[in-house]
């Protein structure tokens, strides 16, 4: 029994989710998405190709913008990650104020990856113009909402220098 | 248009500066507690002390008033504009409204209570605004009666705002809230009437998103958020040849694999259950499966082309027949002859098809979204082998619809394997499972011959498609009279003036499973027509819009589109070296779109569109804020088509997969959208989702054409050979 549980312990694989430590028994190939979704229950981040394309499982793993699909998790043992859940307590991070602002969303199922994506596009990009937003932002969102989310990019931007 | 925004969201308030510069004051932290929207969408338990008015209306004890929506929210705005639609006649306090569900399952035992649930043919608003509006007046009326029966005052005496009921005379009032259990007691013995547009207040003002909230902070559950107790994960491949079946399945390659707990056999698919979905899908990939691909397993796309360009000559079914086109064809001095080809298209909503069914002794509950709860209730029942009355379904968000969530297919799949395993099961389409057993936009082949006369305007018109028929392909109907509606939509009923014309339509479909997507027949029609009237325009010499304007001669609403468009695009102005502009105008789903586009080529035939702009007339307006953003969506949606979009068949299967291979327009491809109201108002109400798809396709093959020279007659764009002038 000490043998199987140091087995154990020895494979477990240790997460911070948004401030929180998980330490996860899972395959080392499996995909952040997965665990986030069905080991600890985070949702908000969504599956939409499973191959990095379209941006839905954005996240960030120790700050960066990353595709939480296409990301084994053995491969970021011991890292920070922060999803939409944990972005804000009540939905007032700037990037969301302008979200809800522009009324960005239509069927949402993108959202959170886009929002994941804005905000640390803007941590690098404070002061985006519009080739800046066409290079860094590169999510897909089938409802097209594309020309609000721009707008709320700017907006986000103008929020985050005051 | 923040000036309307209510008081929830204030915090909100920002302005465009009249420099155009964003001028934003951040007064207050929001309040959670003070954004009512349910993340679970479906319909609750309403909480205690809530009474209930009527089926559509209930009064909670803070005085939030819970309106019940029988449309299924997929983007579109429902859940927004049809509440408003409740609130203009209840009277209530628009910042205290909660949206929810209207339940599929009471709308069964209580016989068709809130009506057609089913969602599509961008029909929410036009088909359901008096429906709606009635049950605000009629909740209205009942709250009155009742404070009225308490003060011992008639009911005539006294008003309402805000949630509030008055009696003047005396100055008393009383809260919704307050008479909300006698309302619900009384039976008015006629129900009131309801404003005409024109009185509308709410209606018409561009009001925020209810579900906005939800949707920034990852709260909204759509169906692949569910999670219950001692819920397992089903990953799924069915046969990749549609038709074909199962032979057999391998377990023993899988077997002792961590987390999993069945391999499920279906007629057609076969399914791995586990205890996570990654674990479930990586068995499945392994798993050795063999299939009886039938007889389709040798067809290919250029098999099907060469079917609908043939049986463009064979025997057709008529559709339309004014005056004598042959013979007018056969007399005038010019004529033109043109083929257009469109492919199979899928709807790749964002949301992969997902569901969750649990199947107990004597119940089924499933939770997915889907276009068609009602259906979904009758689907579940017939697979678990339960009356309908003993299914609930529990409808979420819906992440994308266009159509595709109009048939239930993943929720036959769960509800099957929930049956089998004895437990409930989160069932999950990977995307290249999503992309390879849609049910597509049919291919189609359309051609025409039209003559025209002394003066460049037609005389003859002759309109022939071959196309595959969606509801013989879902077995809805056998079409005996070879004519279906959504084959012909904008041929049939043209409203260009051609004195002679003839529509005749061939309906023929591959083993490739056809359906409604976003804007169904007229999403290729309008692409043929109106890019012909181009081709009928420059051949006659005529600018296309003056084609287009003498063409619908005396139809006002028409022209007003148009006088909008021209207006607000600057048409006729010069362009920038190797751009061009194009337009084209449709009407679908009872609202007409006109839009012009302005796209460059390159060189090197690269094609980008920089600016649309739209002009709608959709008869009245209940969210000003909606139309804008749906005009938005349908164009880019229909760029994605356009610029890119098709499914192909290699051996009998689709060749595409996922975003890699099925291309999506992304930010750096949308271009400047600019959508103006040009309104009829009068009786006409149309609808909002789709009609600003059609017009996209042709009026960026009409800019492309006034680019180049080339004129585009097969879709998607990226396989013309394009040179730019540039």
């Amino acid at each position: 029994m000490l043998r199987a549980a140091t087995q154990t312990e020895a494979r477990m694989i240790t997460l911070t989710v948004n401030g929180r430590e998980h330490r996860l028994d899972v395959e080392p190939e499996m995909p952040l998405l997965w665990v986030l979704r069905d080991e600890i229950g985070l949702t908000g981040t969504k599956f939409g190709c499973g191959i990095a394309q379209c941006g839905a499982c954005a996240v960030h793993v120790n700050g960066a913008a990353t595709r939480a699909c296409s990301v084994p998790v053995g491969s970021i043992d011991g890292a920070a990650v922060l999803t939409i859940e944990g972005l804000s307590a009540e939905s007032n991070h700037p990037v969301q104020v302008a979200w809800i602002a522009e009324d960005v969303p239509q069927c949402g199922y993108c959202q959170s990856g886009q929002i994941m994506a804005a905000v640390a596009f803007l941590k690098a990009t404070p002061n985006p113009s519009d080739a800046d937003i066409d290079a860094g932002l590169s999510n897909i969102c089938r409802c097209g909402t594309y020309p609000r989310l721009r707008a709320a990019v700017h907006r986000a931007a103008a929020l985050m220098r005051t | 248009m923040n000036a309307m925004v209510p008081g929830r969201r204030q915090f909100l308030l920002a302005t465009l500066s009249a420099a155009g510069g964003l001028a934003v004051g951040v007064g207050f932290a929001p309040d959670a507690a003070a954004l009512p929207t349910n993340t679970e969408i479906w319909d609750t338990p309403p909480p205690a002390g809530a009474h209930e008015v009527t089926a559509w209306v209930v009064i909670e004890p803070d005085e939030s008033v819970l309106i019940r929506v029988a449309k299924q929210e997929m983007g579109q705005g429902i859940l927004t504009a049809l509440p408003m639609l409740v609130a203009e006649e209840l009277g209530c306090d628009w910042t205290k409204v909660r949206a929810e569900y209207a339940s599929a399952h009471r709308n069964l035992v209580e016989k068709n209570v809130y009506g057609r649930m089913g969602t599509g043919g961008s029909r929410s608003v036009r088909e359901n605004y008096r429906l709606l509006q009635q049950a605000g007046a009629s909740a209205r009326e009942r709250l009155v009666a009742a404070a009225a029966a308490r003060w011992g005052v008639a009911p005539a005496a006294c008003s309402v705002r805000d949630g509030r009921i008055t009696h003047p005379p005396s100055g008393r009032t009383l809260g919704f809230g307050a008479v909300a259990a006698d309302a619900a007691r009384i039976t008015l013995t006629a129900e009131p009437a309801i404003r005409p547009p024109e009185q509308f207040r709410l209606a018409g003002t561009p009001q925020p998103r209810l579900d906005t909230p939800v949707k920034v902070n990852g709260s909204a559950r759509f169906g692949i958020d569910t999670r219950l107790p001692g819920m397992l994960y089903a990953a799924v491949a069915a046969c990749p040849v549609f038709g074909g079946t199962l032979v057999s399945a391998d377990d023993k390659a899988i077997a002792g694999r961590r987390g999993i707990k069945a391999v499920v056999r279906l007629k057609d698919a076969v399914v791995v259950v586990a205890d996570n979905f990654w674990r479930a899908k990586q068995a499945l990939a392994d798993l050795p499966v063999t299939w009886d691909e039938g007889a389709a397993a040798d067809t290919d796309s250029a098999q099907f082309r060469a079917a609908y360009r043939a049986a463009l000559d064979g025997p057709a079914a008529n559709a339309l027949t004014r005056g004598n086109a042959a013979a007018a064809l056969a007399g005038a001095p010019k004529t033109v002859e043109a083929l257009y080809e469109v492919p199979y298209l899928a709807h790749a909503t964002m949301e992969p098809l997902n569901c969750t069914a649990h199947v107990q002794p004597g119940r089924v509950d499933v939770w997915l979204g889907t276009q068609f709860p009602e259906k979904a209730l009758e689907a579940a029942a017939e697979v678990a082998g339960v009356a309908p009355g003993n299914v609930y379904v529990h409808n979420c968000y819906l992440g994308g619809g266009f159509g595709r969530r109009a048939v239930n297919d993943e929720l036959r799949q769960a509800v099957a394997v929930s049956k089998a395993v004895g437990a409930p099961v989160k069932l999950i389409w990977t995307r290249e499972e999503d992309i390879r057993h849609d049910r597509y936009r049919p291919q189609a082949a359309i051609r025409f011959r039209a003559g025209l006369g002394a003066d460049g305007m037609p005389v003859a018109w002759q309109a022939r498609t071959a196309v595959g028929s969606i509801r013989r392909s879902l077995g809805w109907d056998p079409v005996t009279n070879g004519v279906e509606s959504s084959a012909v939509e904008g041929l049939a009923n043209t409203p260009y003036a051609f004195p002679n014309a003839t529509v005749d339509c061939i309906l023929k479909n591959t083993h490739v499973p056809v359906m409604f997507w976003r804007s169904v027949g007229s999403s290729q029609n309008a692409f043929a027509v109106e890019s012909f009237i181009d081709e009928l325009a420059a051949a006659a010499g005529v600018d296309p819009l003056t084609m287009r304007r003498r063409l619908l001669a005396g139809k006002s609403d028409f022209l007003h589109v148009l006088d909008v468009l021209e207006e607000n695009s600057g048409w006729g102005r010069p362009l920038p070296a190797g751009w061009g502009r194009g337009i084209a105008i449709h009407q679908s789903f009872d609202t007409i779109v006109g839009e012009v586009v302005e796209a460059s080529v390159s060189s090197r035939g690269e094609v980008r569109v920089h600016r649309v702009v739209a002009a709608v007339d959709c008869g009245h307006v209940v969210n000003p804020a909606t139309v804008e953003r749906q005009i938005e969506s349908a164009v880019i949606y229909g760029l994605t088509a356009a610029l890119s979009g098709e499914i192909t068949i290699a051996k009998g299967r689709v060749e595409q997969g996922n975003f890699d291979t099925y291309e999506m327009v992304r930010m750096a491809d949308a271009p400047r959208i600019e959508t103006h109201l040009a309104l009829s108002g009068g009786g006409k109400w149309g609808g909002i989702g789709e009609p600003g798809t059609p017009p996209i396709a042709p009026a960026l093959a009409n800019a492309i054409f006034d680019a180049t020279g080339t004129r585009v007659r097969s879709l998607p764009l990226k396989h013309a050979r394009l040179v730019g002038r540039a």
